[in-house]
């Protein structure tokens, strides 16, 4: 949609309420036994698998697909009557994606490149738009963007409407997140006022954080942003997905996610096409809290192959 | 069904929270329950059910409380009370020890509480029972500072305390703490649906060192309270529950000389301003009406929205509605659990039943058996409808709309409760402006049901009075040191036999002054004021009803004067005070005329003086900025009481009015004032003073007549805010009996002498004024 700035300029967000309200989250629900089994496999199936480090190899992206495409030992699958299940994606820096789309062949799982400038998003714009084509054509199903947090801290909301559409022109049938770096936007109503026009510019999903700033995904923000997309559904009928990235390592974070998209958004969100982790750790954690639930006893980490 | 389903489905599932420590307590005891007296259990008698309102099963039996055991549980608390009383410091450690062991049986208190109430076991363990704890630990930071902070103060002795269904134990919390640090021993009820978590606490007492006699439970249906509220050897009632129940009580103990602290219902707004942020203010709305299905007296149950938004507002709000999870409240997964009784679950029926409004219950499974009612949306009322002004006690929301803050005011204050208000706004400004305007004890802005110890609670009008929480709450629970004596009916003088010649040829005729007038009394009487001697020195009106609305009315006109500055009245005040010096001599003259003494003058110089503290006070009543352990603060502001009428004593002809007009103005109320009855000419001289001294009209109106004739007409008045009563006649009774008609806050002498030679500020500023707490969370 068009940018719609007397819209962004009425938004509000009220931190100490957000607050109160995210931090009762945890303990308004609570998912038991079977259904937290249930769960918890379906995190893993919204899971973007992630590894964006300088000391990335082939080697390691291979290793990282491999998981990716079987990310929970098979007999505990079975002791669940399940069928396999893979992660909803495995997100790498462009270098990485013709390794990662090899050793992804024929598992369906896409791949996730971030891009333009990653994480600051600080390099030259044209650079920028074409390393988006440079991934789309390298075989990038989604993309993950930064955008410029100078425009949000500045209301420059012109400008990171504009650069959002060039993102998204140049993402052509490609996936794109925006990635708000929220941890850098100063407020939550930035959060919300940026959340809402990368949405109006085309983003299919808004992102967090890049994982690089020192504060990633809270719960606060998790709730202003998709109190962002069900307004945006709202307004004109289209779903935008979401993705909460850093900082959720544990199991019953993600069920604490979860139960936040349910309630919030409703269960439509809760597939990987509208819902994403942007998480390393947090699959170790559910393979063992699986574990757990199959044969009744703790597990420990070299249990599990790691990714 | 298994994972592979719930897999697909992403449904929630049952979460149940074991009940079964709980239960095993209940056995540990039988399954039955005495009353805890003196440190032990009595044997069960007199036995009834409490149930779990979720499953309609009986959870234990519990005894119907006898008079005979009333008895020996006040006999128990009164022979505690003198060494209790003794050790603030010990009072400190015992408290401190309560606070622990809540703390570590949370989950005790917390599954029992679920079960005997209905309410989610989220909010007992999140919210009731870590707030239980917090009290005992503030309040044991209380006895500790007592003998050093509050030297003046003692404890009142025993207190009886009725505590209510909806938070059983955290009411009790807000009984006991205060009550006992500050010295008393308690004889407390518990509700008779909810009596559990009571014994459970008396049970686990004892390992918390409370010595025998201090804390005594009896439990029973009403008939119990009424025990307590007549026994004559209890000092205090503190009540908790409905305004009905509260009127009552009021009246049982009209004259009994028994300190009160009443906690009524409430039909609190629910404001939100076209500025606010909806889906936080809608979250907020979530834990104002559905929070303990709604059976929370403060709840935040009509909904007033700027209009422009409305429309936008409950479409999102019914969604909201439809979302809330209704059912067994031990699954951890709830939002809305049972109402504690089918015949609470029978009266919200009936009330939502016959409302004119459109009624929205929200789409969600209710469970079919056990005490459950759906959320519930009333739009289309106006201000007239039942529903808005009366409270329900259940999960019912009356929604209506305003156009400007000062609709919205109005809106909010039209209502005989005083209880809590919530607005939200992001805008600063209008956030506090509105926020003093509304008449409720408590108001939070852009937050809702916010609790703490630090912060006092508690209502205006016919919410109740008294605070319960912080150093405010402590006034209920203490008294000033020291004994005063009894007073004796003060008889004008006598007309003479024969004579009866005027003392000045030229008649000065003091008429009443209403309105900053001096008028007629309405019904056409005077009365002849003789001074001691036989010499006529005047005549004085005989004031009737009618006068008194008239002064009523005169006061309402004056509201402006509530609004003042502290500096502007301290000015007016001072201003006062000179005018009275200036004719100091003529008002000697006139009292030692009427008192045939020869104390004049110094009354003179100590009302000039005592118009100076007053002054001096006008300015630096201050409230304060509590530490309440949430990012934000919740200021304690001293608002006026209102309107104040005041019967002054007969033995202090100008003393006496001084210092209560004096007082009330300074904290910026209103005051109508009936004279000295025997010596009425010094205050119907000062009209000419108040006149000269830039007090606008109104803001104090003196009448003159019989303080027994006007005394129930007076308290009587439902729109007066208060009554003090300082006359010789025995009127303290009759003002607190008919004061109940609007529960207006009382302060009569109960017969004792007052000394008028003190300022007492530590007595007439709470009296003047209302604690009222504001919760402003912030951050950005």
């Amino acid at each position: 949609m068009e940018l719609d700035l007397d819209l962004i300029r009425a938004l509000q967000a009220n931190t100490s309420a957000i607050e109160r309200r995210a931090a009762t989250l945890p303990g308004r629900r609570s998912v038991k036994k079977e259904f937290q089994a249930a769960w918890l496999l379906r995190a893993v199936t919204m899971i973007d698998l992630t590894t964006l480090s300088g000391d990335d190899t082939k080697g390691r992206v291979r290793r990282l697909c491999a998981k990716a495409a079987n990310p929970i030992r098979p007999e505990i699958l079975k002791a669940m009557d399940m069928s396999p299940v893979t992660v909803g994606a495995v997100c790498v820096y462009h270098d990485m994606i013709e390794t990662a789309v090899q050793a992804l062949q024929g598992t369906g799982i896409p791949v996730a490149a971030v891009s333009t400038g990653f994480p600051a998003g600080l390099s030259p714009f044209k650079l920028r738009v074409a390393e988006i084509s440079e991934s789309v054509k390298a075989g990038a199903g989604e993309i993950d963007i930064v955008i410029s947090r100078r425009h949000v801290l500045t209301g420059n909301w012109q400008a990171l409407y504009d650069e959002m559409r060039t993102f998204r022109e140049a993402c052509g049938e490609a996936h794109v997140k925006a990635i708000l770096a929220t941890g850098e936007l100063g407020t939550l109503r930035n959060v919300a006022r940026a959340s809402w026009v990368c949405m109006m510019a085309g983003a299919d999903f808004i992102k967090t954080s890049t994982g690089k700033e020192s504060v990633n995904a809270t719960l606060p923000v998790s709730l202003v942003m998709t109190r962002a997309i069900r307004a945006y559904h709202e307004t004109t009928g289209y779903r935008v997905g979401y993705k909460p990235a850093g900082g959720i390592s544990k199991a019953k974070d993600a069920v604490t996610y979860l139960t936040l998209i349910k309630d919030e958004l409703g269960d439509r969100w809760l597939n990987p096409d509208l819902f994403r982790f942007g998480a390393s750790s947090l699959m170790g954690d559910i393979e063992r809290q699986l574990e757990h639930f199959a044969t009744g006893r703790y597990s420990a980490a070299y249990r599990h192959a790691i990714g | 069904m298994n994972v592979r389903d719930f897999f697909e489905t992403m449904d929630y599932g049952p979460a149940p929270e074991d009940a079964s420590e709980a239960l095993a307590w209940i056995d540990s005891h039988g399954g039955k329950f005495g009353l805890f007296i003196d440190g032990d259990w009595t044997k069960p008698n007199k036995l009834f059910p409490t149930k779990n309102p979720a499953t309609g099963k009986a959870l234990a039996k519990v005894s119907q409380a006898t008079k005979p055991q009333i008895n020996t549980a006040v006999k128990a608390a009164r022979a505690a009370q003198g060494s209790w009383a003794k050790d603030s410091k010990h009072r400190a450690r015992v408290l401190y020890a309560l606070a622990r062991l809540i703390q570590k049986q949370s989950r005790l208190f917390a599954v029992l509480e679920t079960l005997d109430n209905g309410k989610p076991i989220r909010e007992s363990r999140d919210i009731d029972i870590p707030l239980v704890a917090r009290h005992f630990y503030y309040h044991a930071g209380l006895a500790q500072l007592m003998d050093q902070e509050l030297p003046d103060r003692e404890a009142l002795g025993v207190c009886g305390q009725i505590v209510p269904w909806n938070f059983p134990l955290l009411m009790l919390a807000w009984k006991i703490a205060p009550a006992l640090a500050m010295g008393n021993t308690v004889v407390l009820k518990p509700a008779e649906y909810t009596s559990l978590t009571a014994l459970l606490f008396a049970d686990l007492s004892r390992q918390a060192g409370v010595p025998p006699g201090v804390l005594n439970i009896v439990t029973g249906d009403g008939a119990v309270g009424e025990l307590i509220t007549a026994h004559p050897e209890i000092d205090k009632i503190a009540f908790t529950g409905s305004t009905e129940v509260g009127r009552i009580i009021r009246r049982a103990t009209a004259g009994s000389g028994k300190s009160l602290t009443l906690e009524l219902g409430g039909k609190s707004p629910y404001i939100v301003f076209d500025d606010a942020d909806m889906d936080s203010a809608l979250e907020g709305l979530v834990d104002a009406i559905w929070f303990n299905q709604g059976q929370v007296c403060c709840a935040g149950s009509r909904l007033l929205l700027q209009e422009g938004i409305a429309e936008d507002f409950i479409r999102h709000l019914k969604a909201r509605m439809d979302k809330l999870r209704i059912g067994d409240p031990l699954d951890k997964c709830i939002d809305v659990g049972a109402v504690v009784d089918p015949i609470q679950l029978k009266t919200i029926r009936k009330l939502v039943d016959s409302s004119a409004g459109e009624v929205y219950h929200a789409a969600t499974e209710v469970p079919k058996k056990g005490c459950f009612y759906p959320p519930t949306l009333i739009t289309g009322l106006t201000t007239s409808d039942k529903l808005m002004q009366e409270e329900v006690f259940g999960p019912v929301l009356a929604s209506t709309t305003f156009r400007t803050p000062g609709e919205a005011v109005e809106l909010a204050n039209n209502t005989r409760y005083g209880l809590a208000a919530t607005l939200w706004t992001e805008n600063v400004n209008l956030a506090l402006d509105i926020a003093p305007k509304l008449a409720a004890g408590v108001v939070w802005v852009n937050a809702t049901n916010l609790f703490d110890a630090a912060a006092g609670f508690g209502g205006v009008r016919e919410s109740g009075f008294g605070r319960e929480g912080g150093w405010e709450g402590l006034l209920g629970y203490t008294r000033a040191k020291g004994n005063a004596r009894s007073i004796e009916l003060l008889k004008p003088n006598e007309a003479p036999v024969s004579g009866g010649e005027p003392v000045d040829q030229i008649d000065r005729t003091a008429k009443l002054y209403v309105g900053g007038k001096q008028s007629r009394p309405d019904g056409g009487y005077s009365r002849a004021i003789w001074s001691r001697r036989g010499q006529l020195l005047g005549h004085v009106g005989v004031a009737n009803r009618k006068d008194v609305r008239n002064a009523v009315e005169a006061m309402n006109a004056a509201d402006g004067w509530s609004k003042t500055t502290g500096h502007l009245r301290a000015q007016i005040l001072y201003y006062l005070g000179e005018n009275l010096s200036a004719r100091a001599d003529e008002f000697a003259a006139r009292i030692d005329s009427m008192t045939g003494k020869r104390g004049g003058g110094a009354e003179v110089e100590a009302s000039v003086d005592r118009l100076f503290t007053w002054a001096a006070w006008a300015d630096k009543h201050d409230g304060r900025a509590k530490g309440v352990p949430i990012r934000g603060i919740a200021l304690a502001m001293n608002e006026p009481v209102g309107k104040i009428a005041a019967f002054a004593p007969d033995d202090s002809a100008l003393l006496g009015p001084v210092s209560l007009i004096g007082s009330a103005l300074a904290m910026g109320n209103r005051i109508t004032l009936v004279a000295s009855e025997p010596y009425p000419l010094a205050a119907t001289d000062l009209y000419q003073v108040l006149e000269t001294s830039d007090i606008p009209g109104g803001v104090v109106n003196i009448l003159t007549g019989s303080h027994t004739e006007l005394a129930p007409q007076i308290a009587g008045h439902m729109d007066v805010d208060a009554v003090w009563g300082f006359s010789s006649s025995d009127l303290s009774a009759v003002i607190e009996r008919e004061a109940a008609g609007n529960l207006k806050r009382t302060w009569v002498n109960n017969g004792k002498s007052h000394d008028w030679t003190k300022a007492a500020s530590q007595a007439f500023l709470p009296a003047a004024t209302e604690v009222k707490t504001i919760w402003v969370p912030y951050g950005e």
